[in-house]
């Protein structure tokens, strides 16, 4: 049996939590909500990241908008959707939930705004 | 001179959360006084994650936080001025502005609620030797650089401190190609949220150095590297232990401090320990008809707690407005802060006069291990509660309910305090 001592970073309670792996069965202990369950379990089984990062706008009112990836994605996904998200350049206006790039990286995930920047 | 019920200084998450609750407590007469070109506050360059799940149980990037408040004060018709900045406050609530469309003018108001925020320690606050060479930049001024206005800040980093802010820039210079050296943190504990931790540093194997500080920066037009050195428990430089790293780009995330500049002038009385106004349970400062909210009051690590405050703010000033300002009976308590606890906002609170429960928030001076954090009214203890970890990069509260107060007519103080058991 494998145990692993790690944080929960799902709220800023920062739980310590224990994850026991023993074969497919896995169990944490020191979460404090159910939301703790869950991390601790995706945390050694497929750890997930929401990534957040910002995309230049052309003809807004501000230089760059927000955005992120809709839901999160596999941790070694993260360097190949930024690579993405670097190239892309959109033309004002922009709402909050626009689709920026519809599926990221082959993820699945589209990356979305998080902010809206009106046209000027 | 125009005149109105609430002036609130101040259009992020603070000051639009108290005009949305005092909009609802009946007072329409409200104007939001804003230096920026738009609402939203900090919020803004904030752009990672995490926000808003105590508001609206769900996981929020800044801007998208801000936008569901900026949403609710339109919805509400709350009027506000851009790019418009407070000069002066005084004592009998006059309030200074300037802007293009205006000029100078002064505002009377019946009540002023304060929500300016805070401000990062610069470089000039720490002594670090060494020219001043490009490069260096309080981490929230590179946040803004980056996130906002979509320059590229640097290459080789190196950051000192590891408050929330920094610990988030390591991560986003880091996705956006730069390598983040090290981060140094002068104290024996980091001073951000273990979450940021884990997910900003750790995720990227970024290593993070305990009791260091910076002692040199080298370069005379633009950073080529600095030196650490480990630090003893006086946090001085220990000789022997210096590592130098090469680097274009040095980040400050030393502390943020509450910007109470215009608190000042208007005589309100400040906290040594908060930097920010002393208040009572209605949020209220020592200038009557004056109200503190959000980071000008105390530094949050967390929004959710920042808007939940500010409201109070909010219904408190339209009380204060509502009761024509005249003045009910108070049994006013003071809260002392013991024993590990360095400060509670409030500092007071009123038995007679105060809402059903008050949250009372504070930090702790250092990291401890198993403590109880324990209230006493007077010298009999009413809570005791214990903590696996206490450290003072997380804000801790406790919540005091009226009728708890009622087997104690004659209180004198409400002491907030830690134990070992």
């Amino acid at each position: 049996m494998e145990a692993r001592e790690m944080i929960c970073i799902r709220c800023p309670l920062g739980c310590p939590l224990t994850v026991r792996i023993e074969g497919d069965q896995v169990e944490v202990t020191g979460n404090s909500c159910s939301r703790g369950e869950e991390y601790g379990k995706k945390e050694v089984l497929s750890p997930t990241r929401v990534v957040t990062s910002s995309v230049r706008v052309i003809g807004g009112d501000l230089e760059m908008v927000p955005v992120k990836t809709k839901q999160d994605i596999p941790k070694d996904k993260i360097f190949a959707c930024m690579e993405e998200i670097r190239k892309v350049e959109i033309s004002a206006p922009v709402l909050i939930g626009d689709v920026i790039i519809p599926d990221c990286a082959g993820t699945g995930v589209s990356i979305v705004a998080t902010r809206n920047i009106e046209k000027i | 001179m125009t005149e109105h019920d609430i002036v609130i200084i101040g259009g992020g998450p603070a000051g639009l959360a108290a005009a949305v609750a005092a909009k609802k407590a009946g007072i329409t007469d409200i104007l939001i006084l804003e230096r920026e070109s738009c609402l939203g506050g900090i919020l803004n360059q904030c752009i990672h994650n995490g926000f808003g799940l105590h508001t609206f149980k769900e996981e929020l990037t800044g801007p998208e936080y801000a936008a569901r408040y900026i949403e609710m004060a339109e919805s509400e018709n709350i009027p506000y001025k851009l790019n418009t900045m407070v000069l002066d406050i005084s004592k009998d609530k006059e309030v200074t502005v300037i802007n293009r469309e205006d000029g100078l003018s002064t505002i009377k108001a019946k009540a002023i609620i304060l929500a300016m925020g805070c401000r990062e320690r610069p470089r000039g606050a720490l002594n670090i030797p060494g020219y001043r060479p490009a490069g260096i930049y309080s981490a929230g001024t590179a946040q803004r650089l980056m996130n906002i206005e979509g320059f590229s800040v640097g290459k080789e980093v190196v950051i000192l401190g590891s408050g929330d802010i920094g610990l988030i820039m390591a991560r986003r210079m880091t996705l956006e190609g730069a390598k983040v050296k090290v981060v140094a943190e002068l104290m024996p504990y980091s001073g951000g949220l273990k979450r940021n931790i884990v997910q900003c540093l750790d995720d990227y194997g970024i290593p993070l150095k305990l009791s260091h500080t910076v002692i040199n920066i080298e370069g005379k037009d633009r950073v080529t590297g600095i030196t650490l050195a480990q630090v003893d428990e006086n946090r001085k430089p220990i000789p022997g232990t210096e590592e130098y790293y090469s680097c274009d780009t040095l980040l400050l995330s030393v502390g943020l401090i509450p910007e109470n500049e215009l608190s000042r002038g208007a005589g309100v009385r400040m906290s040594q320990v908060t930097s920010g106004p002393v208040v009572g349970d209605q949020l209220e400062t020592s200038s009557e008809g004056i109200f503190a909210c959000g980071n000008v009051l105390h530094v949050h690590d967390l929004v959710d707690y920042v808007s939940e405050e500010a409201a109070l703010a909010g219904t408190s000033a339209a009380a204060y407005v509502k009761a024509a300002c005249e003045k009910k009976a108070a049994h006013t308590v003071e809260l002392s802060a013991e024993n590990g606890v360095r400060y509670t906002v409030p500092q007071m609170i009123d038995l007679e006069n105060m809402e059903d429960k008050v949250t009372v928030r504070f930090r702790v001076a250092d990291v401890y291990k198993d403590r109880f954090i324990s209230v006493y009214y007077d010298d009999v203890r009413v809570s005791h509660k214990k903590k696996k970890v206490l450290a003072p990069g997380e804000m801790e509260q406790v919540v005091l309910k009226k009728d708890s107060f009622k087997d104690y007519p004659e209180l004198k103080r409400i002491v907030v305090c830690t134990e070992v058991e």
